[in-house]
């Protein structure tokens, strides 16, 4: 599934990652490389937990509400960054979506155990700087940024 | 010495390399080379996977000869649940632990007991708990190596009550040296292992310095000399008898599932193999388990019952552990710990585990993050060339971990064969010498893959 791109910056690590809307099957498989990359790259565990959460929880939300999406990672020596980009119905009001609790997930997936209404929020306490944009019929974009704390991390 | 012991220790001399165990192991932790398997010790957790899968027996379990006995002037067996798991109901553990006598310990202790204490002790940490949940189990020792290793951000999650092997033998040392007014170390407590991991709990525990218990002994080497000394022993007047010697709490520390059961959670787990338990850690980092209050994991299928080290077949033992606990409750014999007794203990820290458990993770790619990342960058360019194929000729495990062996310099390129187009010709050339020296001329050049011709072929070789 990950497919390397020859990237142009000097110092960062780019990876991409296709994700397929209601595939539950394979749901979960991006964010648990992109931990196990985090963890290679000897980044402390504590932000390595943060990013899993958040790259869980948007990796999730392309899976529920979206046909397809792209999730891209790059990390460089100060910062993690997804940028999550997908093709589906969008949001329509994004300030009610950020509300905990909220959720339109089925009857079905929350049988599966999704909707809690938390994902938003949860990326959004878990990362240092969050974007949201959305247009709907058309597709989300998230831009997630945490930060890598040197100093710990040696 | 090395940083790490083992429990496991690789026979060079039966070794054939062929690589059987270098793609069971969870951790990436073998690598063959020259023809033998080697461990990497800072990767190995001592799950023991690949003991069984070794074709030539080269993968020995280290745990202590009964001889060790001698070392000390008095000796106690504290058997692990499993071995009650290995009998049923045919052979109750009142038997057990008299048979154990006979054997030459100078006493043996009932483990289930202190499981049960433990239960009851963990229920009453669960209750005031606040941290990150799910709480995980820490009876398990690959499963504490597994978590320190690879889940590294899972240790606040560990359990700090001791495990019930260490509380025993703690206890059963200090009340036996002062009724027998001989000094501790004079004493010798030995734990009955189903597994060869516990013997690294006891060596190099992975919280304090130094563990309660003196050394391990195999439950497969135990059964055989046991049962011939429980031949003469007779039988309790009535079962009845036999049941009451059984702490219903602790027998089901043995099986997946039993902990959890006594322990009346509303939301617990019960996790066994390795495969699982690491589906199930990935699950936690993500955050996608979140009601979940306990999770007993174990990394032998079944649990305990499962270890490498026992006699009895998994699904009967754990069969037997089931039944055992039936026949409890229905005769409704209660051998249990008095729980005002463990909530008085408790408050004293009586059940806490000595010490602190430090995370152990792997070491990264580079210390210094800027190159880190460049040598992830060559190690998934390497991975783009290679065939990805996990032949595993090479000697690494898979083609990504031989990519980074390559990038550390622990490998060389040349070592991958489908690197060298020549290589092949090379290999094909000496077969075709190989099969003209046995003297076999196919007819027809072009059916060699037609049964019959094929048959000659292999005939052929047998006979020559
Ligand atoms: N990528 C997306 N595309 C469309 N709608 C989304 C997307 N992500 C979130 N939403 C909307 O925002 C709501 C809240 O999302 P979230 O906080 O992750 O909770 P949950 O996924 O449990 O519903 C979702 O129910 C959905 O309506
Ligand atoms: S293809 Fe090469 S690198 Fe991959 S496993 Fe085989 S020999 Fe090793
Ligand atoms: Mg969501």
């Amino acid at each position: 599934m990950a497919k390397n791109r020859s990237d142009e910056r000097e110092n960062g690590l780019i990876q991409q990652f296709s994700i397929t809307g209601g595939d539950f099957y394979h749901a979960g498989h991006v964010s648990t490389q992109i931990k196990e990359i985090l963890k290679e790259l000897g980044i402390d565990p504590n932000i390595v937990r943060r990013a899993a959460i958040a790259a869980y929880e948007a990796e999730m939300n392309v899976v529920m509400y979206a046909q397809k999406g792209l999730f891209t990672l790059e990390v460089t020596p100060q910062k993690i960054h997804f940028f999550v980009e997908d093709e589906g119905q969008g949001i329509p009001d994004i300030e009610l979506a950020m509300q905990e609790g909220y959720s339109t997930a089925t009857p079905e997936m929350r049988e599966m155990g999704f909707g809690a209404g938390m994902g938003l929020p949860n990326i959004k306490k878990n990362s240092d700087i969050f974007k949201i944009t959305s247009e709907v019929g058309k597709g989300t974009v998230l831009d997630i940024i945490i930060f890598i704390n040197q100093g710990k991390n040696q | 010495m090395s940083q790490y012991y083992h429990s496991i220790r690789f026979d060079e001399t039966k070794c054939q390399g062929r690589m059987r165990c270098l793609r069971v192991c969870p951790t990436q932790a073998i690598r063959v080379r020259h023809g033998k398997a080697r461990m990497i010790e800072e990767r190995c957790i001592d799950c023991g996977e690949c003991i069984t899968v070794c074709p030539n027996g080269a993968i020995i379990p280290l745990t202590d000869p009964f001889g060790e006995l001698s070392r000390f002037r008095y000796t106690i067996a504290v058997p692990s649940p499993a071995l009650y798991a290995q009998f049923g109901r045919e052979i109750l553990p009142d038997k057990i632990l008299a048979g154990l006598k006979k054997l030459g310990f100078d006493e043996a202790i009932d483990l289930a007991y202190t499981c049960g204490e433990v239960s009851f002790a963990i229920q009453e940490y669960l209750r005031n708990y606040n941290g990150p949940r799910p709480l995980i189990s820490n009876a398990c020792p690959t499963i504490v190596r597994l978590i320190q290793v690879k889940y590294p951000e899972l240790i606040a999650h560990i359990i700090p009550i001791d495990t019930p092997r260490e509380i025993a033998a703690r206890e059963i040392k200090k009340k036996k040296a002062k009724q027998l007014e001989i000094p501790e170390k004079e004493i010798g407590t030995f734990y009955l292992t189903p597994c060869p991991v516990k013997m690294i709990s006891i060596k190099q525990p992975a919280e304090k310095g130094r563990s309660h218990l003196d050394g391990a002994l195999s439950i497969a080497d135990v059964y055989g000399p046991l049962l011939s000394a429980m031949e003469g022993l007779e039988e309790s007047e009535n079962s009845r008898r036999g049941l009451e010697s059984i702490c219903i709490l602790g027998i089901g520390w043995a099986i997946a599932g039993g902990m959890s059961r006594t322990l009346r959670l509303r939301n617990s787990l019960a996790v066994a193999g390795l495969a699982e338990i690491v589906k199930v850690f990935d699950d936690i980092e993500k955050g996608k388990i979140r009601n979940i209050d306990f999770i007993e994991a174990y990394s032998c299928p079944h649990g305990c019952v499962g270890g490498s080290l026992t006699v009895e077949n998994t699904y009967s033992s754990y069969n037997k552990i089931v039944k055992l606990i039936e026949t409890l409750e229905y005769e409704k014999v209660k051998a249990c710990p008095d729980i005002r007794e463990v909530r008085r203990r408790y408050d004293q820290k009586y059940y806490f585990i000595e010490g602190k458990l430090e995370p152990r993770p792997l070491a990264p790619l580079d210390e210094d993050i800027s190159r880190a990342i460049q040598k992830k960058k060559l190690k998934e360019s390497l991975y783009e060339q290679l065939p990805q194929i996990d032949c595993g000729a090479c000697g690494s495990p898979s083609c990504l971990t031989f990519a980074e062996d390559v990038v550390q310099g622990e490998a060389n390129l040349n070592d991958c064969v489908f690197l060298w187009p020549q290589k092949i010709t090379q290999l094909a050339q000496e077969i075709i010498d190989l099969v003209e020296k046995t003297g076999f001329k196919p007819k027809k050049k072009t059916n060699l893959k037609e049964g019959k011709q094929v048959n000659a072929f292999t005939r052929n070789r047998q006979t020559s």
